[in-house]
């Protein structure tokens, strides 16, 4: 009798044990093809040209060497486009900052008739095909003589994006209108409620807009490419491209490029983990 | 006496309160007008009309609309963005839910895990394109030494018109975090009791992903199934990347890949506005563009609510 317990257990922990080690063969496998392009980008960038045009083709590199570094800033200039994408990134964050809880209380916290239609046309903007308006508003700009400034790429942020007035407008629904029935009754009027009680209360929504705003103007590619043609004011989305695109068979300071673009995101990204997935996972939306 | 005192209070708090909102909403309201209605309708306009950059718009009827049927490349580019809507939608989405499933498991390393799923997700386009660029260079990448070790003469990918569109496709299932993070929060939503009673009732894993867990999930999917079939129609950035790298030092070249086999439609649009300098033309692609969209949202919309809806009787 305990006989026949002890094998129907072994047996149960067998297949157990199997479909444990096939689920973790399962992640390592998938790990392994995510994080490959990664991997690929860094064993190039440290590895010279002639080696990596070597067959058979090696994982790690065979000559190790730092030269591609140097090399690859040598031919775009990477501080110049660094400082470049710094300053658009900055302005572009203070911009979603200063619109976007703006509107979202607005549509929140204020009960006008205004905000149900505003809330329904949020949505509406978040399908209007960039290449609809991206041809008016080049000539629009081209006009003014703000092609090749940095206007076409700040400005829009400073009049809030659909992505961003959602997430924060989620976030206020779930401040108590208690709070903000108090401050009127302390005499607050409705600019002081906003700014002393509503932003306050608003900092982990804002936290998510400044990183994603972060990102995207960090990583904004389309609009730079039809704004930006003058060499000292490209982004370096718009440097890494042409690098490319100049010089498609030297793959060493390609790939050392693109690591030390790409090095400051991942380090953002694993610092600001938390936000991201909470970003996400509120809104329920795609950026 | 009283009353009426009340009442004009009442009345001028509403008045205030519909100033204030519409002060506070002002930034967005403006930004509606000229980043939307505003370009949108001057884009119709514009469609009418044959221009360049420089000069001014020459009303020309239907003009533009018949270069546009008559044009055998449009034909092509809409080809090949019904192949990423139709193909790659799908597939990115499997993926996704496939990667959620895993992610919403215990297990320990988990969130290490997710954060690998999700990093792909966050890095530049020009850098993540780039690397898949160099890997699938058909000698020295990566990806075919790789299959070249498991036996397979693996194919020339981006230089092979008939691997070019399922190169983009695996470039795409890399990059599918976003979906997979919205996914993974709607399976959290699931309540475990009800996987327990399955349990109980002696369903198999198979019953309770299509009984339970679809079902569960089933409004997010399909509001996914509808942004990322949007986006496809709006798919152009990584196959610019892609084209003007592969011809070389013209950047001002319109190009569509190995025998146009990856020129997308917005691409299209592109090379019609800012390389051929037929904005005119480009307008009328875009605009209809914009109403296939437009079209397709309404009609999603409609199906969302109705799965939604039906779900929510059971």
């Amino acid at each position: 009798m305990n006989d026949v317990k002890e094998t129907t257990n072994n047996r149960y922990r067998a297949a157990k044990n199997v479909r444990n080690i096939a689920f973790w063969v399962l992640i390592a496998a998938l790990c392994f093809m995510f994080l490959m392009p990664f991997i690929v980008m860094v064993s190039t960038a440290f590895r010279t040209n002639r080696d990596a045009f070597t067959e058979p083709v090696t994982l790690f590199p065979r000559e190790f060497t730092l030269e591609n570094f140097p090399a690859a800033m040598a031919v775009i200039p990477y501080w110049r486009y660094m400082a470049n994408t710094i300053f658009i990134t900055a302005l572009s964050v203070l911009g979603q900052l200063f619109s976007t809880p703006m509107v979202a209380y607005s549509l929140s916290k204020i009960k006008w008739k205004g905000a149900p239609i505003i809330a329904s046309l949020l949505m509406a903007t978040m399908m209007i095909p960039y290449t609809v308006t991206m041809i008016p508003l080049y000539r629009v700009y081209s006009a003014l003589h703000l092609t090749n400034t940095y206007i076409p790429l700040i400005l829009p942020t400073f009049f809030g994006s659909a992505y961003f007035i959602i997430i924060v407008r989620q976030f206020f629904a779930g401040v108590p209108n208690s709070i903000m029935e108090a401050a009127r009754i302390d005499g607050a009027n409705e600019l002081q409620r906003y700014l002393l009680v509503a932003l306050p209360l608003c900092k982990p929504a804002l936290t998510t807009v400044a990183i994603y705003a972060f990102m995207n103007a960090w990583s904004d590619y389309l609009a730079p490419m039809i704004y930006i043609s003058k060499p000292d004011k490209l982004t370096l989305s718009l440097g890494l491209q042409q690098f490319l695109s100049q010089y498609s068979t030297d793959w060493a300071r390609l790939m050392a490029a693109a690591f030390i673009f790409v090095l400051p995101v991942v380090i953002f990204y694993i610092v600001f983990q938390k936000n991201f997935v909470q970003g996400i996972a509120t809104s329920g939306l795609k950026a | 006496m009283r009353n009426q005192n009340v009442k004009k209070w009442r009345l001028s708090q509403q008045a205030r309160d519909t100033r204030n909102g519409f002060l506070f909403a002002l930034p967005w309201i403006a930004g509606f007008l000229c980043f939307s209605v505003y370009p949108l309708v001057s884009s119709l306009y514009y469609s009418f009309t044959s221009f360049n950059p420089v000069s001014t718009p020459v009303w020309v009827g239907l003009e533009n609309f018949k270069k546009v049927f008559s044009d055998p490349l449009i034909l092509k580019s809409l080809r090949n963005t019904l192949f990423m809507a139709f193909i790659s939608t799908p597939i990115n989405l499997c993926v996704a839910l496939g990667l959620a499933m895993i992610c919403t498991r215990q297990f320990r390393g988990r969130s290490t895990v997710r954060t690998i799923f999700f990093l792909p997700s966050v890095i530049p386009m020009v850098a993540g394109t780039m690397i898949w660029i160099w890997m699938f260079d058909p000698t020295y990448g990566i990806i075919n030494s790789i299959l070249e070790k498991v036996g397979i003469d693996g194919p020339s990918w981006l230089l092979d018109p008939r691997y070019t569109k399922w190169s983009l496709v695996l470039m795409g299932t890399w990059a599918t975090g976003t979906t997979m993070l919205v996914m993974m929060s709607a399976l959290q939503e699931v309540s475990t009791s009800y996987y327990e009673a399955a349990r109980i009732d002696g369903a198999n894993a198979v019953q309770s992903f299509v009984h339970i867990t679809l079902p569960g999930i089933a409004h997010v999917v399909v509001y996914q199934v509808i942004l990322n079939f949007i986006n496809a129609f709006q798919y152009f950035q990584q196959v610019y990347i892609v084209v003007s790298a592969s011809s070389g030092n013209a950047v001002g070249l319109a190009s569509g890949g190995p025998s146009n086999s990856i020129l997308m439609y917005p691409l299209y649009i592109f090379h019609n506005a800012f390389v051929y300098l037929e904005m005119g033309k480009a307008s009328a692609m875009a605009w209809l563009l914009f109403l296939v969209v437009a079209g397709l949202t309404f009609v999603m919309t409609k199906v969302t609510k109705k799965v939604t809806e039906d779900i929510g009787g059971e």
